[in-house]
């Protein structure tokens, strides 16, 4: 939790702990508008050296918009931009100390691999050799190297991935900003790809700017995250804050999926919180307080592989809710249970696939109960 | 059933063939022919070229013709690229949508009328400034550049259009400043296109008749203005060897340009490819 982990000594590898430190990219009010629509809306944030931040959010919600902003192609509305201590605001893109790779990749159709790679290079005058072992290390390092003699359209488009990658890298960019980097890889590559992109920041100890919008992806990858909707920033923190602690249903909803019960406060204390929930068919009791007034409305939101089911009443009096399992999904290494609670309630149950055979699984249309521990829900306000 | 239809397609774009080409087969056969009666067949001869060649009057207005095409290419070339990049890579500016339309109009306005707005222009250039002194080969070429500009506007501009914006931001953002990410992505990646359009611009402004008529001065007769003008006295054999010679030019041109276009259409093609796999 964000409290807790400020109360800790500032750990080294989390700048963001330290309220001493100094942020790398600070982006400052940044708005921008096109014509009359906002498609970033008074953006604040701070990136740290090293980091490997993770732009999450749904198509349109402004990801892209804000990263051709770090990288010089738009101008911001309103706001500033600072990188490394410098204001960036008005600086043309090819003086910036920032490189990207884009989205489509964006590869010159008319070079090899090999020009492709050296372009940068060249504009900033690198002497011949040294750009020929440059270009060969940047290959090498993204296993493009026998392929240095081919054309763009010659490739495939994992390998194209690959050489914008190379591209983007080999002038040692003091950031990287990565649009969809991995979208046109298949699930598989994907996967494999995500760590060798993570090897790759932390070898080469680049700050990384990484738009995404498969929280998986971004879950995978990042030092910390930011959740982007319509234009604004929802929340930022690491994987683990955002998916345990969500401040909001928009982020609840948006990073894996959850569980949302409607209900009334009517107990709230500094160490926990009791919610009658209809929509449940039970008292809700979640162990950390809220700051909030009593009777409010809350919604409480839960993750489906923190329920869990079981054929006897578990034997607790909160946190438990009777129904009857309605459809149940394999999916190899876990099992995905549709239930009806008996307040009418559907609600979303994952299950590990622990043993090979259960003796006694089971079934759609069996009763069962639901129950979960006083940690597991967290109370959203709105 | 198949079959029929195959073949009556067949006979159909024959007889459109024979439609468009008919004429002009008719004429290079009769380029040949020995008499010096255009419709009376005498036999196989090559004499009429020879003849062509010593005729001073026609080779001087085929080396007008010529130089005016090739240098009224260039310039288009040149003017057309920097009016369609303007049009299609700046941002949005006041007038823009007008001016796209503007560019383009002289590929519909009347000749006649387009002849006769130089023309007084030209006059009127001459009254207040002095220059274009007279009307001749400099009077041509500024007329031909300016309606070959806008073929070649037309041509850049769709290609820039088709062309994805981001591969020169990719240059700009690896450092290059705006004008060597023209000379070294956009210029070559429109390169085709500005091949297609030197092309189209050289044989559009070879053929040109009704402009040069209005725009050229006594002594500064370009080719189709000397064929027009010994027709009026009669056909001769003299002149389908003169007009043969020409659908030779042109075709020459226009066998190019096809070939040029159906590059430019794989690379399009192939472009395509590369961003449906990007994206
Ligand atoms: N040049 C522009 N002119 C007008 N509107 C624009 C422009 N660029 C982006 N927008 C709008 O701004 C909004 C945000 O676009 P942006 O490209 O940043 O979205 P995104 O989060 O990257 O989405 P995706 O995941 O689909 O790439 C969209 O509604 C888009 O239509
Ligand atoms: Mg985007």
């Amino acid at each position: 939790m964000t409290q807790a982990s400020l109360a800790q000594a500032a750990d080294p590898r989390k700048p963001w702990t330290d309220p001493a430190a100094q942020p790398f990219v600070r982006i400052e009010a940044v708005t921008k508008k096109f014509l009359d629509f906002t498609a970033v809306d008074a953006v604040s944030l701070d990136i740290y050296r090293s980091e490997l931040f993770c732009l999450l959010g749904g198509s349109g919600s402004g990801k892209s918009t804000l990263l051709r902003m770090l990288a010089g192609f738009e101008t911001p509305t309103s706001g500033r931009i600072i990188i490394d201590g410098q204001d960036m605001t008005d600086v043309p893109p090819y003086e910036r100390p920032i490189n990207m790779m884009f989205q489509s990749y964006a590869l010159f159709p008319h070079m090899s691999v090999e020009q492709n790679v050296a372009y940068g290079l060249k504009q900033d005058g690198v002497p011949k050799a040294d750009i020929a072992r440059r270009v060969a290390e940047m290959l090498d390092l993204v296993k493009m190297g026998s392929f240095a003699r081919r054309k763009p359209h010659q490739l495939s488009g994992g390998q194209r991935q690959r050489v914008a990658l190379a591209r983007s890298l080999v002038k040692r960019p003091k950031l990287l900003l990565l649009d969809e980097p991995l979208g046109a890889l298949d699930k598989k590559l994907r996967e494999e790809t995500q760590f060798e992109l993570m090897k790759i920041q932390q070898a080469l100890g680049i700050t990384f700017i990484v738009v995404t919008h498969d929280q998986e992806e971004a879950m995978t990858l990042s030092s910390r995250m930011g959740v982007m909707n319509h234009g604004h920033i929802v929340q930022v923190g690491e994987p683990h804050d955002l998916y345990e602690f969500p401040g909001s249903r928009f982020v609840a909803e948006f990073i894996g999926s959850v569980n949302l019960f409607e209900g009334t406060l009517v107990e709230d204390e500094p160490d926990h919180v009791r919610i009658e929930s209809p929509d449940a068919g039970c008292t809700l009791y979640v162990n950390h307080g809220i700051s909030s007034a009593p009777a409010q409305q809350v919604e409480v939101a839960i993750r489906p592989e923190k329920i869990r089911l079981s054929r006897q009443h578990p034997g607790q009096t909160d946190n438990v809710s009777a129904g009857v399992i309605d459809e149940i999904a394999y999916m190899g290494n876990l099992s995905i249970f549709q239930i009806r609670l008996n307040s009418g309630k559907m609600i979303r149950v994952t299950r590990p696939n622990l043993d090979r055979y259960d003796e006694m699984p089971l079934q759609p249309k069996e009763p069962v109960f639901c129950s979960w521990g006083p940690a597991s829900g967290v109370v959203l306000s709105a | 059933m198949m079959r029929r239809r195959s073949t009556s397609l067949k006979v159909l774009a024959l007889t459109g063939f024979a439609f468009l080409y008919l004429p002009i087969v008719t004429m290079v056969v009769l380029s040949f022919n020995e008499s010096r009666l255009v419709t009376v067949w005498s036999g196989f001869s090559p004499k009429w070229y020879g003849e062509l060649l010593q005729d001073d009057q026609i080779l001087g207005a085929a080396a007008i013709s010529l130089k005016i095409a090739f240098i009224s290419a260039s310039l288009a070339v040149v003017l057309g690229t920097l009016a369609g990049f303007a049009l299609s890579r700046f941002n949005k500016f006041r007038g823009k949508v007008a001016l796209t339309g503007m560019v383009s109009a002289p590929l519909v306005m009347p000749e006649v009328i387009t002849g006769l707005a130089l023309l007084l222009l030209f006059v009127a250039m001459e009254g207040l400034l002095g220059w274009p002194k007279g009307r001749g080969v400099v009077t041509l070429i500024i007329s031909h550049v300016t309606f070959c500009m806008a073929y070649v506007a037309v041509v850049v501009q769709s290609r820039l259009a088709d062309m994805d914006g981001v591969i020169e931001e990719a240059a700009l953002d690896l450092g290059a400043r705006p004008w060597r990410v023209f000379v070294d992505i956009t210029l070559p990646m429109i390169a085709p296109a500005l091949v297609s359009g030197w092309l189209l611009s050289f044989t559009v402004s070879f053929d040109d008749l009704v402009i040069s008529a209005f725009v050229s001065g006594p002594g500064y007769s370009t080719l189709p203005m000397v064929i027009f003008s010994k027709v009026r006295l009669g056909v001769s054999p003299e002149v389908n060897a003169l007009a043969t010679m020409m659908i030779v030019v042109v075709g020459i041109g226009v066998v190019l340009f096809t070939w040029n276009a159906a590059r430019l259409h794989r690379m399009r093609q192939r472009e395509e490819r590369a961003a449906a796999a990007g994206l």
